[in-house]
């Protein structure tokens, strides 16, 4: 009964420079649910990709029912009784259910056995552990819970006795998550092996039997779900890291300069991203939205920003409303006063192919200070882009230079630059110090101070506690699309990681 | 897809790839001479020799080349902002039509200085009127654009012949073509200025749109790289997202990149017709719309590149003519295969060499290579 | 009466190309590699096929030549496409133009006939044939003729083209490569996750489309023609495509368009020239460009949504 189902023993694997899974070892015993939880890029879901054979590791070793296994490709993997449930789902929308079920595994040329085969044998399955869903419905009809169904139904057709689920609850209702978890408890009571990969508390204390969490990419902990707490759990997770705390006087909070009501953003899936969101944000303040990736933080950005329809609700600026469910124009926005620094700088703040000066200029390209009728006034844009690069220290100091050739810290600095230098009134930020070194992290953070100093309104949103905790004036915690909780900067880790990862305080305890 | 795209010095990224992409396009080139049974350097050292032989050949080579820098600019445009126009080929045709429509009303009438402008405008606006659909269905409805353009292209062929054999062609005569334009719609040859540099010249069609076609290839760089329209072009080429986090209009963007295009595609009409036949006959465009796909992927999209690469072509045309004479085997034809291999070469498989190049690179010189990462203080 | 079963019968052959050039895209495109480059491909099987049979004076030794010229031609479009991940579109444009050039300047190479190879004859063609009971049946009122005339009388590479039809319908639907096919067109990853190769499935897809594009050269040349001639597919490879798209990518309704696109040639040459009810003259060009404005009605959704395969024209990346 104590016998490992897998053991994962001092995995290495990097990307890079990126050192994605350190010195890993995982033992997860036969018929048991086994979590594994920890912040986005903790490593998790690069550890199931080599269990799975997406990706090889670097050194380290598998083993399956106690012996050594070399798994190379996806094959090897379902081969050893490993199946995997990923987070998108790996559908043919236009195919029926029992086309992608069979789909790989489907035992001979022809299609008319194998399918009568699946059928009588996805009956027994679906009667077994309760995962009851038409055969021959299409994908793409199906509502998100069962087309997890679907997935699931696939690894078990294939005999998987292992079964690894990632993040499986981030696109389910509710209702849609405790039919699933009844269906992982019938899955171990036939003695399947599940490993689950969340970042929600809630689900690892309900369900599972241990618990290993990882963080920055090595396993910290392992334990019995009942052996230990939330707390415990979110301090692990969360961690202690090396406060980078930024000199600030106290903020002194003006007028309202963003007002959010009832936002409800979806994605294009339909899944509700963000849930009737309402918050201020008040001139001379930091607002700092936290939260583990993929909660909806950045569809609320991206819907305040413009550049992402709501589904309903109101955002104000000024007292002005912004059309988030209709067509807003971010070039409009910034005219209004509106600064953003996006999440994902390549692809969205920053074209790396334009030179450096031209990427000073995204998005403030038809102010007249940068043109001379219809043509660039390329000696103002390369003035000014030289200011910037004085002002915020970007190396190598050379405007002419492609923006892909700049380090991480300075791209983001650039995009810093261009949006804090047009003196907007207020600045949404996303993940200010993603892929960005030490030094110029105090540098960004110690500006956006400087801009809640000089009475500008910040929005926040960083998956890093410490940043959010060391710069903002008030916390907003956001997990599954709603506002969780709001809280002082003095609020601790542990209370913070709690609201995190899902765990509602009781008001009456504490 | 990390490696592949490590860095290479510039000029082996603009200079290097090109041409060896270029050499081993005429390589292949050089298997098909073989197998037609001719010498390949022999067949080489002619095809130069009438591109650049006579102050004659000179003249024809850059009157070829004319057409290709009209239409390898209007490819270019189009790819700055992500779009694929194969449309200049119809493009170019049906703006025969506006070409027409100025030269034989007004060939009697007005002096050609002042036709030209005319017919420069209406061959334009004729050229981007049949790219608008094209740009309207890919913006609102997604309809691709390359499928769409490469339709209108038979549209137009289809357009044009029975205006050819129907309301164009003059009662009296046979032929699917205008009748011939009076003085008033005809450009003036080039001839003098070649001869000003001692060249005999003779009767090449080399006419002032070939000055038009330079002027265009100056003004298209000015328009990319100089005007606020460029930069939203280039923005949304890159990076739609981007472009959208920017505030510039998808649609608008489309749009008006294909009325450029298009209305580029069109200002060809005016070398053959008003240039040198001086009447619009049927499939006047033979092939130069596509010709300019090659010369854009060539030129790397960019005017300093596509004249050079328009000439190369031109030279193509021109010693390919003087080649059919003394090998009857290699016809004009061998033009479009040596297009195809450009366009293979230089387009489908522009990354095939890279890794070749790099790994001689890093072994040859690895500090050009960027080896380690850019070291600057505090990045 | 006669005329239409003849208007029907020329409707049958000119469609045989178009069905061969559309089913061979269909392949290809739902298995995710747009495929510009039919017409080319289908040239250059032409003439491969005509100068094969002229050679050897065996036309079946002609449509194999003409299979296997159009198989290297898909080779190199997967390769650029497949390997290398390049732009689809500019590598179908790109053997569009080798296979053009190519097959004039060989033509007038080897065979110094002004690009046409030499006119085929006897068993270096393939001839009509008469089905048993043709001639006997013929006079039976309606039934007879249409067997006679309609069903009777072509040469083989008809009977094929059309029995790809149903064979197709029954691999793209019954069978466990069809099934995979289907899927890489539509998510890659998911067939990758399966354990199945994306790059070898799609290279077999390509493959068969240079099978069916060499099937439709050699009738042109071998079959229909007797012989080679410039340019003789005339933009078929295009119609073909806008044929498959208007069929939403799918066997059996890609014959019907396929016919209808052949009638409407069909019909364009026989009613040359004559007057319509309601129109009068209906200039031959318009009829001839039918085929292509209704292809970008049908791309701005007037006629429906027309879908293609999610993954298509996409290079696949295994990327996390």
């Amino acid at each position: 009964m104590a016998e490992a189902a897998i053991e994962l023993i001092g995995i290495n694997k990097s990307f890079g420079p990126v050192h994605a899974n350190r010195d890993i070892n995982l033992s997860v015993e036969r018929g048991t649910i086994h979590g594994i939880i920890g912040e986005n890029g903790a490593g998790k879901s690069t550890l199931m990709s080599i269990l799975y054979g997406f990706y090889h590791a670097d050194s380290g070793e598998i083993r399956v029912g106690g012996k050594p296994l070399a798994i190379h490709t996806p094959n090897d993997a379902i081969a050893a009784g490993i199946g995997m449930v990923h987070q998108h789902f790996m559908l043919v929308d236009n195919f029926t259910v029992i086309e992608n079920v069979i789909l790989g595994a489907e035992g001979e040329p022809l299609l008319k056995t194998s399918i009568a085969r699946a059928r009588s044998e996805l009956q027994r399955l679906e009667r077994e552990y309760g995962l009851e869903v038409d055969p021959d419905a299409v994908i793409e009809e199906l509502p998100v819970g069962l087309q997890q169904r679907v997935e699931i139904l696939k690894a078990l057709y294939r005999g998987a006795e292992i079964l690894i689920l990632d993040e499986p609850t981030g696109v389910l209702t509710p209702p849609e998550a405790d039919h699933l978890f009844r269906i992982l408890g019938m899955l171990k009571a036939q003695g399947k092996t599940i490993v689950l990969i969340t970042h929600k508390l809630r689900e690892i204390m309900a369900i599972t039997d241990t618990v290993s969490v990882m963080r920055q990419g090595t396993m910290v902990a392992t334990r019995r779900t009942a052996e230990t707490t939330v707390e415990e759990l979110a301090e692990l997770m969360v961690g202690r890291r090396v406060l980078l705390r930024v000199e600030k006087g106290p903020a002194q909070p003006g007028e309202v300069k963003l007002s959010v009501r009832n936002l409800t953003v979806k994605d294009s899936r339909g899944v509700v991203m963000v849930d009737d969101v309402s918050f201020d944000v008040r001139a001379g303040e930091i607002v700092g939205i936290a939260g583990v990736a993929g909660n909806g933080q950045s569809e609320l950005m991206e819907a305040i920003a413009g550049t992402r329809r709501a589904e309903s609700g109101t955002v104000e600026l000024d007292g002005r409303p912004i059309d988030v469910t209709g067509h807003a124009d971010p070039g409009e926005l910034r005219d209004r006063g509106l600064a953003h620094v996006p999440e994902d700088r390549h692809h969205v703040g920053l074209v790396l192919a334009f030179e450096e000066a031209e990427n000073s200029i995204l998005g403030y390209h038809d102010k007249p200070e940068y043109l001379g009728g219809p043509f660039l006034n390329l000696d103002a844009i390369h003035a000014d882009a030289r200011d910037k690069i004085a002002k915020y220290d970007i190396r190598p100091a050379n405007d002419r230079l492609k923006t892909a050739n700049f380090s991480g810290g300075n791209q983001q600095k650039i995009v810093l630059a261009r949006e804090i230098e047009q003196d907007p009134g207020v600045l949404i930020v996303g993940q200010p110090t993603r892929g960005v070194d030490v030094g110029a992290i105090e540098f960004i953070h110690k500006r956006l101070i400087a801009m809640r100093d000089a009475g500008k309104a910040v929005l926040l949103v960083s998956v890093e506690l410490d940043e959010i905790r060391s710069l903002s004036d008030r916390i907003l915690v956001m997990f599954a699309g709603r506002v969780v909780g709001e809280r002082g900067p003095e609020a601790t880790e542990g209370e913070l990681g709690l609201l995190m990862a899902g765990v509602e305080k009781r008001e009456a305890a504490e | 897809m990390s490696a592949p795209f490590a860095k290479l010095p510039r000029w082996v990224d603009y200079g290097l790839i090109p041409v060896i992409n270029l050499l081993v396009a005429f390589l292949v080139a050089g298997v098909v001479v073989l197998l037609v049974g001719e010498n390949p350097f022999q067949a080489a050292g002619i095809l130069v020799k009438g591109a650049f032989g006579k102050g004659q050949n000179i003249a024809y080579t850059l009157y070829y080349a004319t057409n290709f820098i009209f239409t390898g600019l209007a490819v270019a445009v189009a790819f700055h902002s992500g779009l694929f126009n194969i449309g200049g080929e119809g493009q170019a045709y049906i703006a025969g039509l506006g070409v027409v429509l100025v030269a034989l009303n007004l060939d009697a009438v007005l002096p050609w200085w002042v036709n030209f402008p005319l017919a420069i405008v209406a061959s334009a606006l004729l050229g981007a009127a049949w790219a608008f659909i094209p740009a309207i269905l890919q913006a609102k409805r997604g309809s691709h654009i390359v499928i769409t353009t490469i339709m209108f292209n038979f549209i137009a062929a289809s357009v044009m012949v029975y205006m050819l054999v129907g309301p164009l062609k003059p009662l009296s005569s046979m032929a699917p073509q205008t009748r011939d334009f009076l003085e008033g719609a005809q450009l003036p040859r080039l001839g003098w200025l070649m001869e000003a540099i001692g060249f005999r010249v003779r009767s090449a069609p080399l006419n002032v749109s070939f000055l038009l076609a330079l002027f265009m290839a100056w003004a298209v760089w000015v328009l990319i790289w100089r005007t606020r329209l460029g930069y939203e072009m280039r923005t949304y080429g890159f990076s739609a997202r981007a472009a959208r986090y920017a505030g510039i209009g998808e649609t608008r963007i489309i749009v008006i990149a294909m009325l450029i295009s298009g209305g580029l595609a069109g200002m060809m009409a005016l070398n053959p017709i008003m240039g040198d036949q001086h009447h619009m006959s049927l499939d006047f465009v033979s092939g130069a719309g596509f010709v300019g796909i090659a010369v854009a992927l060539m030129g790397r999209s960019h005017p300093a590149g596509i004249v050079p690469a328009a000439i190369l072509f031109g030279a193509l045309y021109q010693g390919g003519a003087e080649l059919a004479f003394d090998m009857p085997n290699i016809s004009r034809d061998m033009i479009v295969i040596i297009q195809g291999l450009v366009i293979l070469f230089a387009g489908a498989l522009e990354h095939m060499f890279r890794p070749t190049i790099q790994t001689i690179f890093a072994t040859l010189s690895p500090r050009t290579m960027g080896v380690p990462a850019a070291k600057g203080g505090g990045a | 009466m006669d005329a239409l079963v003849q208007i029907l019968d020329a409707t049958l052959r000119v469609s045989v190309p178009l069905l061969l050039a559309c089913l061979a895209g269909l392949y290809s495109e739902r298995s995710g590699i747009f495929d510009i480059g039919l017409e080319g491909k289908m040239l250059a099987g032409a003439f491969a096929g005509a100068a094969t049979a002229a050679v050897t004076g065996s036309a079946w030794l002609g449509l194999g030549g003409a299979i296997l010229t159009a198989v290297c031609l898909a080779l190199v479009h997967g390769f650029a496409s497949i390997t290398h991940r390049g732009n689809q579109i500019v590598s179908g444009v790109a053997i569009n133009f080798i296979a053009a050039g190519s097959t004039i300047i060989l033509g007038q190479a080897w065979f110094a006939q002004g690009g046409r190879t030499p006119s085929l004859e006897g068993p270096a063609r393939f001839e009509a044939i008469t089905l048993p009971g043709a001639e006997a049946l013929r006079d039976v009122p309606l039934v007879g003729l249409i067997y006679a005339e309609l069903i009777s009388g072509h040469s083989i590479l008809v009977y094929i083209a059309f029995l790809m039809v149903p064979l197709t319908w029954w691999v793209l639907y019954r069978t466990r490569f069809g099934l995979r096919l289907r899927a890489v067109g539509e998510n890659p990853a998911a067939v990758d996750t399966a354990g199945i190769s994306v790059t070898w499935l799609r290279y077999r897809a390509v493959i068969i489309t240079g099978v069916l594009t060499g099937m439709a050269g050699a009738y042109l040349s071998v079959a229909q023609n007797a012989g080679f001639v410039k340019d003789m597919t005339a933009g078929k490879g295009y119609i073909a495509l806008a044929a498959l798209i208007f069929a939403k990518w799918r066997p059996v309704p890609a014959m019907f368009a396929c016919l209808l696109f052949g009638f409407l040639d069909a019909a364009s040459i026989r009613f040359q020239g004559a007057e319509w009810p309601l129109v009068g003259k209906v200039p031959v060009q318009l009829i001839n460009a039918l085929p292509f404005i209704l292809t970008v009605v049908l791309l701005a959704g007037f006629i429906g949504k027309a879908i293609p395969p999610r993954a298509g024209g996409v290079p696949y990346v295994k990327e996390r």
